[in-house]
């Protein structure tokens, strides 16, 4: 196995468990959690592809996976906002509770 | 594949099923901590220093800490009685499954393809810091834009309505 299929597969692998967190779990800060993980596994693509792709020297994987850690940064920052605005209105951050649209 | 590799891989996977698995959630955000510590370090096994210190920097200095508060301003530590799953465990865990093993398929369907071992490249941080007010201008200027706009939305979003509470 090539050092990148590795790389690879631990990626898949944690993109799965962010998934099946973002899934699963009624906490809606851990369902911002399993999102979180799902963006790093994405990083780790880019930046095993930056690595042993034919040009490194163009930056081109890195400076994506750059800019995307500054989107994931800003996202969690909005996702906790929303989930502590929720928690504030409803009382709970139960997602299974949260089911009106009317507040 | 070295040693090093699968001991960062092991640390980074069991950092994440502990955060996705663990009841209490205070608990869910330490171990989240682990994985993101864990990317950091595969980040430098891959030779990108400068994306491993951002890892570092941005994720366990900046969003472990901003998930710590939200679970502590949510009073999110005390565990639900009825459950930390959701009603519709199993067709997640499905899915995720199926998720898994199409992109594990896929990989190991085209691992005699991909390049083998190469040289590390030498970049440098300044290479880094050149290209991104040469080449990738746009994108940094679009990147502070938004963090601009989501800083402001947080703040609004989550800012205490006096005058509806009352």
């Amino acid at each position: 196995m090539t050092p990148l299929a590795g790389f690879l597969l631990v990626a898949a692998l944690l993109f799965s468990i962010g998934l099946a967190g973002a899934l699963t779990r009624r906490n809606a800060i851990l369902v911002l959690i399993g999102i979180e993980l799902m963006l790093n596994a994405a990083n780790l693509n880019l930046i095993a592809f930056w690595r042993y792709g034919p040009h490194p020297e163009l930056l081109t994987g890195m400076m994506f996976a750059i800019v995307s850690i500054a989107v994931a940064a800003a996202e969690a920052a909005v996702g906790l906002g929303l989930v502590i605005s929720i928690h504030r209105h409803a009382h709970t951050t139960d997602l299974d509770q949260m089911n009106r649209m009317k507040g | 594949m070295s040693f090093v590799f699968y001991l960062l891989a092991a640390l980074t996977v069991a950092g994440g099923l502990a955060a996705v698995l663990l009841k209490n959630t205070v608990h869910c955000a330490l171990a989240l901590t682990v994985a993101f510590a864990g990317l950091a370090f595969l980040y430098l096994n891959l030779d990108a220093q400068f994306a491993g210190f951002a890892q570092i920097l941005v994720y366990i200095g900046a969003v472990a800490i901003l998930v710590v508060f939200a679970i502590l301003l949510t009073k999110g530590s005390e565990t639900p009685k009825d459950g930390v799953f959701s009603k519709t465990w199993l067709a997640g865990l499905v899915v995720a499954a199926g998720v898994f093993a199409v992109l594990g398929w896929a990989v190991l369907q085209t691992a005699p393809m991909l390049p083998k071992a190469t040289p590390a490249p030498a970049v440098t941080v300044g290479q880094i810091g050149n290209a991104l007010v040469d080449r990738y201008v746009l994108p940094l200027e679009i990147v502070a834009v938004l963090l601009t706009v989501a800083l402001i939305g947080a703040v609004i979003v989550a800012m205490h309505d006096k005058e509806r509470t009352r």
